[in-house]
This record gives C-alpha cells, sequence and structure tokens, in this order.
C-alpha cells in the first residue's frame, strides 16, 4: 500500500503512514465512515423504494393526461372528479380516448395478518389504458367480483401466489364480499398499500359503496399519435375549470406525486434528514480523528516547517487522510448496507436496490464530506509553530 | 534569491523581544556576529540568556524585529514567508528531541530532508541517498527502523542523518547532545565536524554541554542578551 501510494504521489504518503501507525485508531475511523455510509445508504434506499413504489403505481396505466381534483397530490389523495369533464375533453379532436379510473383501499385480513390493498377500479373493455403487463390478465375483470392481485403483496405467500390462475382461483373477503382472483401481477408493496389490486370499475363500486360511478378519483385521456401533450394540457386548461381540476401530464403527475411525498409527506421528510444527518455524523467522525491526528504530530508537522515544507504540503497530507478514510470506509459500508437491504427487503417487502448511481452518488459525497472534515482540521494546522521546537 | 557569501550569517545591532506592553521583555541587546563558513561554532550560555533566540532567528523561525540578521547573503528584516521558507530549505536542523516522525521509518525520516524539495516519481534517487547518509552515520542495520525501536543515540543519528542529507549550507542544532552519554555526544559532533569539513558545512551548535567543545572553531558565550565572551580555541 506504501509503495503503491508512493508512486501514485510522487512522495512519501505520510498520511497514510500517519494512519496506519495506529491500527486500532484506523480500525474506528474505518468503522466510523463504514457507519456513516451505511446510515445514509439505508436511507437512500428507504427514499428510493418510496419512489420506485410511487412510481409503480403510474407504471401499470398507459395514459398521456390525468385529470385530477386539486387536491390530488398522489395517486391515492385528494377528492373525486366528474365524469362530465372527460366527456368535455373528448371533444377535442387530439384526445382519442378517455378513461375513469377509481382508487381505494381494502381491506384484506389475510393469513399473515391485515394487508390494505391499493385497489384500481378500471373498466375492463378500456385495456388500452393499462400496461401489457396488466392488460392481458385483466380480461376475467368483466365478470363481477373477480380481481387481479398483486403476488408480491404482503400477506399472499408466494405459494399461494404461485397456484392462482382461472382454472384454480383464489378467494377472499374483503368489504363483506367474496372476491375472486382470478391472475396475478408482479407489483410490491409500498409506503401507502400493501401491494396492489385491479378490479372491474363495477366491483369497485360495490366494495367501495359510497362511491358514485359518475365520480372517479382520476380521469385517464390519450391524445392522437401526432398530437403534443403538452399542447393539448394547454388546450383542456382553456375550456375545463382550471380552479376546480388539476390538467396534467400522466408523466408530470408521477413525477409532482414524487416530489410531493419526498418534500412535504413526514415519511419523505424523515428519509431525507436521515441522508443530512449520516452525512453530518461522517464529517464530526473524520473531522474528530483528522483534528486528533493533526494535535498529535503538531511537533512533527512543526519540525518539517523548521525543514521547509510548506503549507500546501500539510494541507496535502490532511486530505490525503481524508481519501484513504473515505475510502477504505466506503468498502465495508456498502457491503454491509448490500446485506442490509436485502433484509429489509425481505422483511418489509419494499423495493430496496443498491444502484450504481445511488453507490457513486454515497462514494463521491463521502469523498467531499471528508475532504470538508480536512478542511475544517486543517485550522489546527496554524498551532505548529517551528520557533517552538527550541 | 542571492548567492550566499562566505560568511553564511553576518548579525549586526541585533535586538529582540518577547511580550507586549508592560509584559514586554527584550531578550537580545545589540548582538553583533559573524560566521565563517564551513566552522563549528558554538553558542553557550545559562538558560535565558538568549542564545536560542539567536538560533531562531537566524534559521528564520523567528521575525526580525530590530537590527540586521543576513543569512546566506539574504536579509531576514523584513523578509516574505516565501523566503524564509526557501532559505530554511538550505539548512539543516537538529533538535534536542529529535523530532522525529513516530510514524515513519528511519528511511522515510531522512527521506523528509530531500522531499523537501517537492515531488518527484524517482523516489528511488531519495531512497539511495538516504541509505547512503544512513550508513554514514552507522545505522546501516537499522535503515527500516521505526523511532520507537531506536535509542535516543541512534535517534539522534537519524536526525544528524536529515539535517545533512540535502547537504545543507548550514546546521543549526539546539542541545543535539543533552539526552546522549558523553561517548554518543562525542560521535554525534564528532560526525558533525567530519561530514562538515566533507562539505564545506557550516554548523552552530547551543549547548551546555562542555564535554564536546574540544570540538568547536569558536565558543561564544551570550549573558542576559549580550555576547560577554567569543574565543576560539
Amino acid at each position: 500500500m506504501t509503495a503503491f501510494l508512493q508512486s501514485i504521489m510522487g512522495r512519501l504518503p505520510i498520511g497514510w503512514l500517519q494512519l496506519s501507525y495506529s491500527k486500532t485508531r484506523l480500525a474506528a475511523a474505518i468503522a466510523g465512515v463504514s457507519f456513516a455510509n451505511i446510515l445514509v445508504f439505508v436511507q437512500l434506499g428507504l427514499l428510493g423504494s418510496m419512489n420506485a413504489s410511487i412510481i409503480k403505481s403510474y407504471n401499470v396505466f398507459d395514459a398521456d393526461i390525468m385529470i385530477s381534483a386539486t387536491d390530488a397530490n398522489t395517486m391515492t389523495e385528494g377528492g373525486n372528479v366528474a365524469r362530465q369533464w372527460m366527456f368535455q375533453a373528448l371533444s377535442f379532436d387530439e384526445v382519442i380516448s378517455g378513461a375513469p379510473l377509481f382508487v381505494g383501499i381494502a381491506m384484506w385480513s389475510s393469513p399473515t395478518g391485515d394487508t390494505a390493498l391499493q385497489t384500481f377500479g378500471v373498466d375492463p373493455i378500456r385495456v388500452d389504458f393499462l400496461a401489457p403487463s396488466i392488460a392481458k390478465t385483466v380480461t376475467n375483470l368483466t365478470l363481477l367480483d373477480t380481481a387481479v392481485m398483486d403476488r408480491k403483496a404482503r400477506g399472499l405467500t408466494p405459494e399461494v401466489a404461485a397456484g392462482i390462475r382461472p382454472h384454480s382461483p383464489y378467494r377472499f373477503e374483503t368489504a363483506g364480499r367474496t372476491l375472486t382472483v382470478t391472475q396475478t401481477f408482479e407489483g410490491g408493496a409500498g409506503f401507502a398499500a400493501d401491494g396492489y389490486m385491479f378490479v372491474s370499475d363495477q366491483t369497485f363500486l360495490r366494495l367501495f359503496g359510497k362511491r358514485k360511478s359518475g365520480a372517479p378519483n382520476h380521469i385517464l385521456l390519450k391524445v392522437a399519435p401526432n398530437a403534443s401533450v403538452a399542447e393539448v394540457v394547454t388546450k383542456l386548461k382553456t375550456v375545463l375549470p382550471v380552479d376546480q381540476l388539476r390538467i396534467r401530464s400522466f408523466m408530470d403527475a408521477a413525477r409532482e406525486d414524487q416530489k410531493y411525498q419526498m418534500t412535504q409527506k413526514p415519511v419523505g421528510l424523515i428519509f431525507g434528514f436521515g441522508v443530512v444527518i449520516g452525512v453530518l455524523v461522517g464529517i464530526v467522525i473524520v473531522y474528530q480523528v483528522l483534528s486528533t491526528d493533526v494535535a498529535d504530530h503538531l511537533s512533527e508537522y512543526a519540525t518539517f516547517k523548521a525543514m521547509g515544507y510548506g503549507q500546501s504540503f500539510f494541507l496535502s497530507v490532511v486530505f490525503e487522510e481524508a481519501i484513504i478514510l473515505a475510502v477504505l470506509g466506503f468498502g465495508p459500508g456498502i457491503l454491509i448496507s448490500m446485506a442490509m437491504y436485502k433484509f429489509l427487503a425481505a422483511m418489509t417487502f419494499l423495493p430496496l436496490q443498491m444502484t450504481i448511481a445511488t453507490a457513486l452518488m454515497v462514494f463521491f459525497g463521502t469523498l467531499a464530506a471528508c475532504s470538508i472534515s480536512g478542511a475544517i482540521a486543517t485550522r489546527r494546522l496554524v498551532g505548529a509553530d517551528p520557533a517552538d521546537l527550541f | 534569491m542571492k548567492n550566499p557569501l562566505s560568511s553564511p550569517v553576518v548579525i549586526k545591532n541585533l535586538n529582540h523581544w518577547f511580550g507586549s506592553g508592560e509584559a514586554r521583555k527584550q531578550a537580545l541587546y545589540d548582538v553583533d556576529l559573524t560566521i565563517e563558513k564551513g566552522s563549528i561554532t558554538v553558542l553557550m550560555g545559562p538558560s535565558g540568556s538568549g542564545k536560542t533566540t539567536v538560533l531562531t532567528l537566524m534559521g528564520c523561525l523567528r521575525d526580525v524585529q530590530d537590527g540586521s540578521v543576513e543569512l546566506l547573503g539574504n536579509e531576514l528584516h523584513g523578509s516574505s514567508e516565501n523566503l524564509n521558507v526557501a532559505l530554511r530549505r538550505k539548512i539543516g536542523f537538529i533538535f534536542q528531541a529529535h523530532n522525529l516522525h513516530k510514524s515513519l521509518t528511519a528511511t522515510q525520516n531522512v527521506m523528509m530532508g530531500l522531499q523537501v524539495h517537492g515531488q518527484t516519481r524517482n523516489q528511488k534517487a531519495y531512497l539511495e541517498a538516504a541509505h547512503h547518509m544512513l550508513k554514514l552515520v552507522g545505522l546501516g542495520d537499522r535503515m527500516d527502523y521505526l523511532p520507537e525501536n531506536l535509542s535516543g543515540g541512534q535517534k539522534q543519528r537519524v536526525a544528524v542523518a536529515r539535517a545533512l542529507v540535502d547537504n545543507p549550507e548550514i546546521v543549526f542544532a539546539d542541545e543535539p547532545t543533552a539526552a546522549l552519554d558523553k561517548e554518543s555526544g562525542l560521535n554525534v559532533v564528532q560526525m558533525l565536524k567530519d561530514l562538515g569539513k566533507q562539505r564545506g558545512t557550516t554548523t552552530i551548535l547551543v549547548t551546555h554541554d562542555d564535554r564536546i567543545l574540544g570540538l568547536a572553531d569558536r565558543i561564544i558565550t551570550l549573558e542576559d542578551g549580550r555576547i560577554v565572551k567569543d574565543i576560539r580555541p
């Protein structure tokens, strides 16, 4: 290691030699950086899983424009929309089709406990508004009290899910009715619910007795292939009452949902705060290590000053230490985090995944945090006065 | 930077104070001193006499307040930090407490005396020079030892090697024999004298140690900030 660093730095790797001189302190410093990395990774993982689960509820559909109530900040929140606006939107040549979307949470007393299923009530004939993977499963929904269920929902064991077929359906009770599940699709648990379920709009209205057929949660629209979604949205806003409706492209709706949940909802804020705390913990730990190291070597630094070493040399030593700690701490940090992701995903069914982007972001963030710590620690170097050596 | 003159150190009317206000105390009074190139000069005197202050002023480690100190042809009164750093690179310092870097081996400590001139891909040349110097001071068999595994005398010899490895034009040594027994102390000073003769290095030594006076070319005694005796044995 010393020879390698010496060859790339063109000088003795004083920082590394100082760090490795005290193995216990080095191990503690690496553990500290790794701990901060794990904190950040876990919080980012949870944030990422929240984002992924939000997007998932949009990815099961195929639409260009979504019309919602003004308070519909997420797919599941907000009031209803009068279906008449869909018909008015269809009066535009560029709008080629529309479909109402009902959204509700159905509670299921599953074998493993209560399970909340985010339930979408759709027109089973209008499969063009569904993602292809979903569209092929909903043909049986024309039958009343039939459902397509998320095979990754909490409460549905993999064995039971694997056995669900149209000729070997799974039945369960919810809202006082018995639903027959004839097909499954791959969804996954999220922060709003334990899984997803598709039913026909007619079954939905029976499950949620207070809901009216003329007042869905959202209206989905498709525009002509050669039409611009943004331009159609602008046109719709000139005709439909924008004080009562949110008219957005479907992609914008998904992005705004993510942004809202990340910045306005407590869960998103808590995870974001957790990332900040992790970074601060890392900065404090590395600062403490570097600051103590500088203090311990003050007389040696003063000796080097007397020998003619300039301030840039001392800064380079401290930054060398910061970068070494960042690199050495990152390795165990990411490995332990990946193990924790697996554990948490198995326990919570949340889609926790270590992506290259997250890994790179945390790595460079660690380098930056360690450099900040190093920059603060270098203030102690001014105490290295060579005249004090005599 | 000017070329060094035949007198590497010329001091004129040097006064120095410590503290400020009512606590301000004068440490040096009108000191005049010229050091000859290649000589070994010993500064003696009781504690508080000002010898270490003179040494630190000559070594660019303190700012000259009043009077003139010329080091290697450069005036230090009002000198810039850049000039001070550049001059320090031409000086070899030997400290009473060795001040070896505890995380570095003997070889690496000596290499630090060379590396001050900047980074280089050719670390091999530095390594060979450090090994050569350590062999000269009799530590050929201790080159990869950390300071904690060396005796006091061996540490001081590493410090000497570090100070001399870059062929400094002048060496400032502060009580280099204080922590050594008589034989080790004489060996260290003899080594300084021999290496100084071979390379034309000027050495200025601050010491209380009477045992090494026989090796000095000049002995200057300070008392209460003034030169009271200047003899050439």
